[in-house]
């Protein structure tokens, strides 16, 4: 376990697509070979995924795609409901996230958690300026003083290699790097205490990448802010992360430090992921 | 400055009304030879006006000096204040004394295709018409008195077979929505958008279920079955507490289907459903086809894939009353508002300089 | 049979009888209840049950509605459209009151007791015993950057205002300032965003606390609601951009006020801009005022 102040407590954390039934977990997961329930035809992305995290900590989650693991980032961002399960949040004492009001999720996502997702279309609003969309977060979080957020989100995104004269062109005509370190800079404009990088380099060049993931290194390092990285790529979880937890059809199938999972993995299904990187 | 002007508004009112009454004083027709020349207008204004008094919309159209929209206008203002005497019971499409009917689906069907009146089949060649003495036999819209009787629906074979795709409802049948009487919510139940299709503006829905066939909507429909005739009105009596009669609505209904087996939300054929006060061949087509697009665009996991699909898109969009009301109210003046956003403007350029 | 005579009835004679205030009592009900849960919620848009009018849908049949729900035979009426009694829109509207209630009309706002107005609010301060109802085109202010309305009202419904702010702060990065004329967005009572209807920014302080009712309809998009009086209407500003209402570079032409919204005249000679007062019952009892 982490010797971190923990910051988020995730316990069987579930999310169901479709009607549900009372065999839908006994019926899917790896042993199954199925994410399908084949009484009720209901999709298991992801069941009783269970963590935490703390200060500073960065965790991975590494699984192919159909694992799983973008579900659980989506769930703790709200864009998706969690079907069951618990989520608490430091910040937000005796409280299961999952169980907030509409409003009470929108301010705590606002607040508290920073996202940055694979396509910058998710996050950002690409006809926006950059400067506004950093500017959202801290409008979200009553900021009202324009000088202020231009400050802010100026700093930011000179912090994200984003030059402060750019800040009021929109991410539109950014180059895929760029659009990314604008995301960066977003997710992190109001310090948030979780950061959630969801595939964050996925699709860009080798050498665009190795720049953004240095950037993230050091920025998560210099925030210290706990962070939790969703890939399929075992680099990227190598370089990043300190805990991994790694997924397949909707479960966790191993947990434990990053180097052990990847020097030494036991699971069967993880020996073949380490084995078939290119890396 | 003239229309705006800050003194004689009020004579210039006056006198505007009173040139369009004398333009009116100088046509002869009457809303009698409007009832009997022009029954696809009165049709038509009828189903928009969601009015089936085709004596009113003959005047209508007659006072309107054949402006339709102008025409549904006077109707559905006329109407908002009537008193409710009384609802009709559910309409049961079965008892409809056919006048026309076909389906594309199929060559040979139960009953028979039964053309009717139409022009379907005719040359359009100006001049040549039926007013110019060379009307063939299928030329004139003689509606026929729906002899034929009841005839077998061909869905109906269809659903028998188990081809159709429910379209699921949890909906008081005897209770639809009455969007006359509550504003459009979205999402909202199948029957506030039906009725709201219904009352539509002809041309509107026509643009929107063409672009669904084009491409920007599910596939394409084919009329299953198509028909036009009489239908009883019935109430209940306020004592017996048994159905009355008390007269018929000529109408046309349409059930539109389309091969949907790789659609959500569909096993087989998806269906929508078209009906129109009145003889609307294409109005209640177009209906059909957005009943069907928007069933699929609700289904999508992603949400509607085309204007047609989306149904707050099209259920606010198609209401000739509030759509020309609206645009036609940009002929207001605006001069406060055009104002304000001037001194914007000045202030900025000022800050520029 | 009813339906008979009542078609009877309009097929025969050239002028059918209508309700007192057209509308019948029901439906008045039905419009009193809204504007009333519309005072019990500031700023909400409370959804009703618009009726098709005899002007169109865009023509202020929100505002007549309203209108038509309130007024008893001892009211007393004004409607106004750009601040004018005069003005094309405003005749039609007076003419169809005064015919459906038979009530008498004005033009001076003190003697009314309901005032109907397109774009404007009076010069004068209304008192509390008269009600102002404003026309709405657009009642949604999230609308500019939100036209679904199934989302908007979502936003409302979480108080999730960040992107209206996000526009008010692209237009200062991109123009230097707050670039929204008329019909500026503000907070009422702390808690909804409301679209005030195009009335322009000169006019939103008198809203604010005002001692009187303001009654919102918008007939198409079918939604009613109120700023009750003494209530807080804030427009959106930042604490270095302001909210600023219009400026006008001279006086009133005509009475010399310097204190009014002013419509501006462009000579068609090219000899500039001459300015009068937009409320033209304001603007002329001044000058009777002044020659008294």
């Amino acid at each position: 376990m982490s010797a971190h102040r923990p910051v988020l407590k995730v316990s069987g954390l579930t999310r169901l697509f479709g009607p549900g039934c009372d065999a839908c977990l006994s019926s899917t997961g790896p042993e199954q070979e199925t994410n399908r329930c084949v009484h009720c035809g209901t999709t298991v992305a992801c069941a009783d995924v269970s963590f935490d995290i703390g200060e500073g900590e960065v965790l991975g989650i590494v699984g192919e795609s159909g694992s799983g693991k973008s579900t659980v980032a989506g769930c703790l961002a709200f864009d998706v409901p969690a079907s069951a399960g618990e989520a608490r949040l430091c910040t937000l004492p005796g409280a299961n996230m999952f169980e907030l009001d509409a409003a009470a999720r929108r301010r705590l996502r606002a607040m508290e958690i920073g996202i940055v997702y694979q396509t910058p279309q998710q996050g950002l609003r690409l006809d926006v300026t950059a400067g506004g969309n950093v500017a959202e977060r801290l409008l979200s979080a009553d900021w009202r003083h324009v000088g202020q957020i231009r400050e802010r989100a100026g700093n930011l995104l000179e912090r994200t290699e984003i030059p402060r004269a750019r800040m009021d062109e929109p991410p539109r005509i950014f180059s895929g790097g760029m659009r990314q370190r604008v995301q960066l800079a977003k997710a992190l404009a109001h310090k948030p205490s979780l950061l959630i990088l969801d595939e964050p380099t996925t699709g860009l060049d080798v050498s665009v990448q190795a720049r953004i993931l240095d950037l993230i290194q050091e920025i998560q390092r210099e925030a210290g802010v706990a962070t939790i990285v969703i890939s399929h790529d075992l680099g990227v979880i190598r370089l990043l992360t300190e805990r991994t937890l790694v997924m397949r059809l909707g479960r966790v199938v191993e947990a434990g430090l990053t180097d052990q999972i990847l020097d030494d993995p036991q699971h069967p299904y993880t020996q073949l992921l380490v084995n078939s990187a290119l890396t | 400055m003239a229309y705006t002007a800050v003194r004689g508004g009020e004579a210039a009112v006056e006198a505007a009304g009173r040139i369009e009454r004398e333009y009116a004083a100088a046509g002869t027709v009457s809303a009698e030879d409007v009832q009997t020349s022009l029954p696809y207008l009165v049709d038509q204004v009828i189903s928009e006006a969601r009015l089936y008094a085709p004596e009113l919309a003959a005047r209508a159209i007659a006072e309107a000096r054949g402006d339709v929209a102008e025409a549904v206008f006077l109707l559905r203002a006329y109407r908002s204040t009537l008193d409710r005497v009384s609802n009709s019971l559910a309409l049961d499409t079965d008892t409809m004394r056919v006048t026309r009917r076909i389906s594309s689906a199929f060559k040979d069907i139960p009953g028979g295709q039964l053309l009717g009146g139409t022009r379907d089949y005719t040359q359009r060649l100006l001049g040549r018409g039926a007013l110019a003495g060379a009307a063939s036999e299928t030329e004139t819209d003689v509606r026929g008195d729906g002899g034929e009787g009841l005839l077998p629906r061909v869905t109906d074979l269809l659903r028998d077979q188990g081809l159709v795709a429910e379209r699921s409802s949890d909906e008081d049948p005897e209770e639809p929505y009455d969007l006359t009487r509550q504003p459009l919510r979205i999402p909202t139940p199948r029957s506030g958008r039906l009725q709201g299709l219904a009352g539509s503006e002809t041309g509107a829905i026509s643009a929107l279920a063409y672009s669904s066939m084009r491409g920007f909507g599910p596939g394409h429909p084919v009329p299953a079955d198509f028909r036009i005739g009489y239908l009883p009105l019935l109430v209940e009596h306020p004592y017996a507490d048994v159905p009355v009669e008390i007269g018929e609505i000529y109408c046309t209904e349409c059930e539109m289907v389309h091969h949907a087996e790789d659609e959500p939300g569909s096993g087989g054929l998806g269906m929508g459903y078209g009906f129109t006060l009145g003889r609307n061949e294409r109005k209640a087509i177009s209906m059909a086809i957005l009943d069907d697009a928007i069933e699929v665009g609700n289904a999508r996991a992603t949400g509607p894939a085309a204007p047609a699909e989306d149904e707050e898109f099209v259920l606010y969009h198609v209401d000739g009353l509030e759509s020309t009301g609206f645009l036609e109210h940009l002929k207001l003046p605006h001069y406060v508002t055009f104002q304000s956003g001037l001194d914007r403007l000045r202030y900025a350029n000022m800050d520029g300089e | 049979m009813r339906a008979d005579a009542l078609l009877d009835q309009v097929v025969d004679s050239a002028e059918p009888e209508y309700n007192f205030a057209f509308l019948d009592e029901r439906t008045k009900r039905a419009i009193r209840r809204a504007a009333l849960k519309g005072v019990a919620i500031p700023g909400h848009q409370v959804p009703f049950g618009s009726r098709e009018m005899p002007i169109a849908r865009g023509w202020g049949t929100g505002g007549l509605q309203l209108s038509l729900a309130l007024i008893g035979p001892h009211d007393v009426f004004k409607a106004i459209d750009q601040g004018s009694d005069d003005s094309v829109n405003a005749v039609n509207i007076r003419h169809f009151v005064a015919a459906m209630s038979g009530v008498e009309t004005v033009t001076a706002t003190a003697e009314a007791t309901i005032i109907q107005s397109r774009h404007r609010i009076p010069e004068e301060t209304l008192r509390p015993d008269q009600v102002l109802v404003l026309q709405v085109p657009k009642p949604e202010p999230l609308s500019r950057i939100e036209p679904r309305v199934a989302r908007s009202q979502k936003m409302h419904a979480e108080g999730d205002y960040a992107s209206m702010w996000l526009s008010l702060y692209e237009g200062v990065a991109l123009s230097g300032d707050i670039s929204m004329g008329a019909d500026y967005p503000a907070i009422v009572n702390g808690n909804y965003l409301m679209a005030p209807s195009p009335i322009p920014r000169w006019d939103m302080p008198k809203l604010h606390h005002a001692p009187f009712l303001t009654l919102f309809g918008a007939g198409r998009e079918k939604r009613i609601y109120a700023v009750p009086p003494y209530t807080s209407v804030e427009p959106l500003e930042f604490s270095d951009y302001h909210f600023r209402v219009e400026e006008f570079p001279s006086p009133c032409q005509l009475c010399g006020a310097t204190d009014t919204f002013l419509d501006e005249h462009v000579d068609p000679h090219g000899g500039g801009s001459t300015y009068s007062c937009s409320d033209t019952a304001y603007c002329a009892a001044r000058r009777e005022g002044s020659q008294a």
